[in-house]
């Protein structure tokens, strides 16, 4: 000991070889005491646990091992079962049809909806998985087309039409920003200009005389009145000067686009998207259809029910919202204020009201709004409501992403000359998106649930067939336990396959092997 | 300091900042600087933290923005036009404290990235540059892992080849060295040697003034905003004009 103190100095001759971590006692004992056994607060929390699965299981497993499956009526299982404990699984099969399909879409049309969910797996399975070749990736854009054709029925032409239109109006894009020279362009961006300036210049001119009609009706009578003919004359008034002023500037910026080609590209392509959905679509797939009719039978939207209709509205709905949640989130990020403004408005909006409450807007608040002949499918409208609902959540999540993001990265990319796109697209979202994945999937996952919400609204998806024309029929009456059990059922095998999917994806996309 | 003799500087101006002025809000980080770059000059810009040494090659690159003044890279007038600044970005080269490199890609993507999008160079060509210069940072085993799976030093270099491939005619080195663990920083630090003998423009914020000594033809140093002093590197450490100077030297040199 003493030695040791006055001699410091000491030089390593040889490595210490690694060996081997010691032998951890290990085995099912082991595991048993450790994790069941490890004291006497656990070892009696243990057993009262024991106690309740027993208890449970007891009651349950008789339940499910004495089910009948083959009845008419509840009365008929009971006289089946004679007393003893058991479930009448005979409903499920009474009415599975109606509890998939809904009870209105006709019988003869089912295998058009099995097609489609076996061609979302096909379709969606390029999207999830990367590793599989990209090209499927052009069936996975087409699939939506498809599946209307399938799920609604009438003729092929009109989703092709569509198909058919929208890539004409990325061809047009395409076309205008980056495959004509500077000079065409600007001949296209004068044409643009003044069309759309003559147009807003019109639309404003509409406006203020709108204005001073609706000024005029309310009047002067009383204060309020007179207030708000005012501000109706006030804001006609602006209208009218501006009108032209507007429609100069907005038209002048347009053309004053031409060199890189950004705006004047857009709105062209919007103007031809709006003109030809407007007189082109319906002649040209009523064209295609007398000349090649490929139909199937139509089937009204309110016919739609059942877990299809669940599915209809969560996989439409999740597509649709995380694209446009991505857009909100960057949307706020913007340092314009407008397009910024516009998002967080539009978000805080969302946020701040009940979905069920969007649903009824959907349902009866929007005829009011909506000129009285127009026809909108209450479906598209439901979707319009859930996506935007959804949308709101997934851009905060998607927010919370990029803010993780260092300011690093966005530095790095701008130092390498990536513009605002490239340095959005290959650099800040991909990172942010990973980042994002839990809590993409936890609105996914919630959003798929509150498509339940459509049953309060008189639409026939799964629980609202449940809770209505199953338990309102004089044969299953009071069964309750095994629909809403089968319910839950379905809801859990594709709630726990997304969170499932999404735990495997992080891992795939760990790239820090730490 | 015998490479210096081999180092040429031409009288051609890679970058003229003229009366250059930055506010962060009310506080004034960046006061009248003037300062002309030869093409081939290799300068170390020294000075105490809070000096506005960083700012002031951060606006070259314009990630930061200048409120006054005029900088000039290239002949190319920096303003806020969106089109000159992504010009300029792609013509100088930039290094990070903190490497920045992009975590999700992989040392080769990395490198190919910027060449693919910006220069719009055919994939196989990218990648035959970014093998070049990844080999030039000695490091074109590791081109198939990520950024994680590298030490610092490595990845300090795969950062110095990815600004490499986009073929800069300036480099700006933002304290490359300063997140670094000792034993790493001589690696990245030859590197940058290399870089300076092939007549590179740099312009490097660094505490190494063994660095500064060895490579640079002119030292800046830099206080509260202002050029306080700046001279060739024999001149400015053995005999430092300005007190403020001294002082730091004293500092950083004295133990």
């Amino acid at each position: 000991m003493s030695d040791s103190t006055s001699n410091v100095a000491f030089v390593r001759t040889e490595q210490i070889p690694p060996s081997a971590p010691p032998m951890a006692a290990s085995g099912p004992v082991k595991w048993v005491k450790d994790n069941l056994f490890s004291g006497v607060f656990n070892t009696i929390l243990t057993l009262v646990a024991f106690y309740v699965v027993a208890r449970f299981a007891v009651f349950v497993f008789p339940w499910f091992y004495n089910g009948v499956w083959d009845a008419a009526s509840r009365k008929e299982c009971l006289e089946i079962l004679d007393g003893v404990n058991g479930a009448c699984f005979a409903v499920l099969v009474d009415r599975w049809d109606h509890l998939v399909f809904g009870f209105k879409y006709p019988p003869e049309g089912y295998w058009r909806i099995i097609l489609s969910v076996v061609l979302l797996l096909v379709a969606a399975a390029p999207a999830l998985f990367s590793s599989l070749p990209r090209k499927l990736l052009f069936f996975t854009a087409f699939y939506p087309f498809l599946a209307f054709w399938l799920v609604w029925g009438g003729s092929l032409w009109l989703p092709l039409t569509i198909l058919g239109l929208i890539i004409a109006t990325l061809l047009i894009f395409r076309l205008i920003s980056s495959e004509i020279s500077v000079d065409v362009r600007k001949l296209v961006a004068g044409a643009i200009g003044v069309i759309c300036g003559a147009g807003l210049a019109y639309l404003l001119f509409i406006g203020a005389q709108e204005l001073v009609f609706i000024a005029n009706s309310v009047g002067t009578e009383g204060l309020v009145s007179t207030v708000a003919y005012g501000v109706f004359w006030i804001m006609a008034i602006f209208a009218y000067v501006f009108c032209i002023p507007m429609g100069i500037f907005v038209g002048y910026a347009i053309f004053n686009s031409f060199e890189d080609g950004g705006l004047v590209s857009i709105v062209a392509s919007l103007l031809f998207a709006y003109l030809a959905f407007s007189f082109l679509l319906a002649p040209i797939w009523m064209a295609l259809n007398a000349v090649a009719p490929i139909e199937l039978p139509a089937v009204a939207s309110r016919d739609m029910g059942g877990f299809m209709l669940n599915m209809l509205l969560g996989t439409i709905c999740v597509s649709l919202s995380i694209p446009l949640g991505i857009l909100l989130a960057l949307g706020r990020q913007s340092p314009m204020p407008l397009i910024k403004g516009v998002c967080v408005v539009f978000i805080e909006f969302i946020r701040g009201v009940p979905l069920i409450t969007l649903l009824f807007v959907a349902n009866v608040m929007l005829a009011y709004f909506l000129p009285p002949e127009s026809n909108f499918d209450l479906i598209l409208r439901v979707i319009i409501m859930i996506t935007l609902f959804s949308a709101a959540y997934i851009a905060e999540v998607i927010r919370g992403g990029l803010a993780a993001l260092p300011k690093g990265q966005y530095e790095a990319a701008d130092s390498l000359g990536l513009d605002y796109a490239q340095a959005t697209r290959l650099i800040i979202l991909p990172q942010a998106l990973k980042i994002s994945i839990p809590g993409i999937v936890n609105v996914a996952v919630g959003l798929f649930k509150d498509t339940t919400l459509v049953s309060i609204i008189s639409m026939f998806d799964l629980v609202g067939m449940i809770r209505g024309p199953i338990q309102n029929s004089t044969e299953w009456t009071s069964v309750y336990w095994e629909v809403y059990g089968f319910g839950a059922l379905l809801f859990f095998v594709v709630c726990y396959s997304i969170s499932q999917y999404s735990q495997w994806l992080e891992r795939q996309l760990n790239t820090s092997h730490h | 300091m015998n490479q210096q003799s081999q180092m040429t500087v031409s009288d051609e101006v890679a970058i003229e900042i003229t009366n250059m002025n930055k506010w962060y809000g009310t506080f004034h980080v960046l006061r009248d600087i003037d300062l002309t770059v030869q093409r081939g000059e290799r300068i170390v810009i020294c000075g105490p933290s809070g000096s506005g040494k960083s700012t002031l090659i951060r606006c070259i690159n314009a990630l930061e923005e200048h409120q006054k003044g005029k900088i000039e890279v290239d002949g190319t007038v920096l303003s806020s036009d969106l089109k000159n600044i992504d010009k300029i970005r792609s013509e100088v080269g930039m290094c990070f404290q903190h490497f920045n490199l992009f975590p999700h890609l992989t040392i080769l993507e990395n490198c190919t990235l910027a060449p693919i999008w910006v220069r719009k160079t055919p994939k196989k060509e990218a990648e035959e540059i970014a093998m070049h210069f990844l080999e030039k940072v000695k490091i074109p085993d590791q081109a198939n892992k990520y950024p994680g799976q590298l030490s610092g030093g490595q990845q300090q270099r795969v950062a110095i080849a990815r600004s490499l491939c986009m073929k800069p005619r300036i480099m700006l080195f933002d304290e490359p060295t300063s997140a670094l663990d000792p034993e790493m920083i001589k690696e990245v630090l030859d590197t940058m040697i290399e870089l300076a003998e092939e007549g590179m423009t740099m312009l490097c914020v660094t505490h190494e003034m063994g660095f500064a000594r060895q490579v640079a033809n002119r030292v800046i140093f830099m206080d509260a905003g202002q050029i306080v002093e700046q001279n060739e590197p024999e001149e400015f450490f053995n005999n430092p004009k300005s007190e403020r100077t001294q002082l730091f030297l004293s500092q950083i040199l004295g133990h």
